[in-house]
């Protein structure tokens, strides 16, 4: 009877999911690029020209993901990190220290393309509000953890003092979001809201595509850098001296 | 209870041994206010505008002095892994600690913020909020800041990657507790901000003592 059950758990060794981690990553990989170019196409060609923005409001279908994307992979990363100190498993650090960089980079990707997307509506670059500055804050939370980690050297403390800075991170950022919405706002509303949206049909189907293809990138690229680190910290081990890639 | 007690006499004790530890971090607070007027120009509604934003910046960096001692020295002669080897729970030795680290590094700042207000043209009943905001306040620095001095402890450079750490996580604590005294000059008053700086204060002082003795386990594997 057990054996028909997948035993998730053979995945947790490092071992046993470098390979399956590399099978998987081209199906990550062909996902985002078909996600891509039918979000692209709704994008540039079948969503209407904005009323108020005219065409400069295009560039939504790139911020808005990426600023999805980096509070949905702070999340992600904690939650791979509590794994990780309730089950003591290897892979879940490695995990975490996996996604941090990418989710970095959306955060920062998320500001960037706010403030370009804010001098021609706002007329300046920044503002002090309250989405962008809690925005801005999470991109310093994953300095921080990168950082962090980056200073410990045994891998294994690494991740457990990681761990514990994100779970307090992720207890931290709705006090922190909270905090800044009553301090100060000035952000449009949020657009897109379950049951009534504000934007036309084909401009939110854009933006969920787009939303797609970069989550699909950001497990593909997480996956390509778990086995990196896979391999640094295994270095030691047989199996990996015995892999084709790393004899040749 | 006796236990914690004696953690912290004994770091008290250990700080007035070493006065000039205590001491640098007041006169840090007291130059880093003064030197904003220099810079900014010595305008008395600018400087009232400015004040509370002033104060809780510099009394932030001044409890960062602090924090990265707070275990470096127990953890260097082994204090610290007799702390965790006795019955006492570690949660309570670790909140003494950081009970002393407030009466030496918040506390004075809560005393000598009123003087420093005075500089920028602060009224008196601004100055009680300022100072009943700081009350509520330093303690939440010293709590969170725990969390990330456990972190780093016995780290390279973990002065500066403390600050990078903890920081970002003071940002509740510097607008509730600087929009208190704003709150309060705009003639709005004070209570929302002080009301959600209590419970902020609240819920650190439970979960920061264990997440601060989860990480200081972690460091002494």
């Amino acid at each position: 009877m057990n054996n028909k059950l997948i035993h998730w758990f053979k995945y947790a060794s490092p071992q046993s999911f470098y390979p399956l981690a590399g099978k998987m990553i081209p199906w990550f990989w062909g996902l985002a690029a078909a996600f891509g170019v039918v979000g692209l196409w709704l994008s540039f060609f079948v969503a209407p020209t904005d009323a108020q923005q005219g065409e400069g409001y295009r560039i939504i279908f790139v911020h808005v993901p990426a600023s999805w994307m980096s509070m949905f992979i702070y999340l992600v990363l904690a939650a791979w990190a509590g794994l990780g100190l309730a089950l003591n498993t290897r892979l879940s650090g490695m995990m975490a220290s996996a996604l941090a960089p990418t989710g970095a980079l959306m955060a920062f990707l998320a500001l960037w393309t706010g403030a370009f997307w804010g001098k021609p509506m706002w007329g300046t670059w920044w503002v002090w509000d309250a989405r962008i500055t809690s925005e801005l804050i999470l991109f310093f939370l994953y300095l921080g953890f990168i950082a962090l980690q980056a200073a410990i050297d045994d891998p294994r403390r690494a991740d457990k003092a990681g761990a514990i800075l994100a779970l307090v991170g992720v207890v931290n950022v709705p006090i922190i979001y909270f905090s800044v919405k009553w301090w100060n706002t000035l952000h449009q509303g949020s657009s897109v809201s379950v049951g009534k949206s504000s934007m036309a049909v084909t401009m939110l189907w854009g933006m969920l595509f787009m939303a797609l293809c970069f989550w699909m990138y950001s497990i593909a690229v997480a996956l390509m850098r778990v086995r990196a680190i896979i391999l640094e910290r295994e270095a030691h081990t047989e199996w990996v001296k015995e892999l084709n890639e790393v004899k040749s | 209870m006796n236990a914690v007690l004696a953690v912290i006499r004994r770091d008290l004790l250990l700080a007035m041994r070493r006065k000039s530890e205590v001491l640098t971090a007041l006169f840090f607070f007291v130059i880093v206010t003064s030197l904003f007027p220099l810079g900014i120009g010595p305008e008395p509604a600018l400087l009232k505008k400015i004040a509370p934003g002033v104060l809780w910046v510099a009394a932030l960096l001044a409890t960062m002095l602090g924090l990265q001692r707070m275990f470096a020295a127990d953890h260097a002669d082994g204090t610290l892994e007799q702390m965790v080897l006795s019955p006492t729970p570690l949660g309570l030795l670790v909140g003494g600690k950081i009970a002393a680290h407030w009466m030496l590094s918040g506390l004075p700042l809560v005393l000598l913020a009123p003087v420093l207000g005075l500089q920028f043209d602060l009224d008196v009943g601004a100055l009680g909020v300022l100072m009943l905001a700081l009350l509520l306040g330093t303690p939440l620095l010293s709590l969170i800041g725990a969390i990330g001095a456990a972190l780093t402890l016995g780290l390279r450079g973990g002065g500066v990657l403390l600050s990078l750490l903890v920081l970002p996580l003071y940002v509740p604590a510097l607008i509730f507790g600087a929009g208190a005294v704003e709150a309060h000059i705009a003639g709005l008053g004070a209570g929302g901000h002080l009301s959600l700086l209590a419970a902020l204060l609240a819920l650190a002082a439970f979960f920061a003592p264990w997440a601060t003795t989860a990480a200081l386990r972690i460091a002494l594997e």
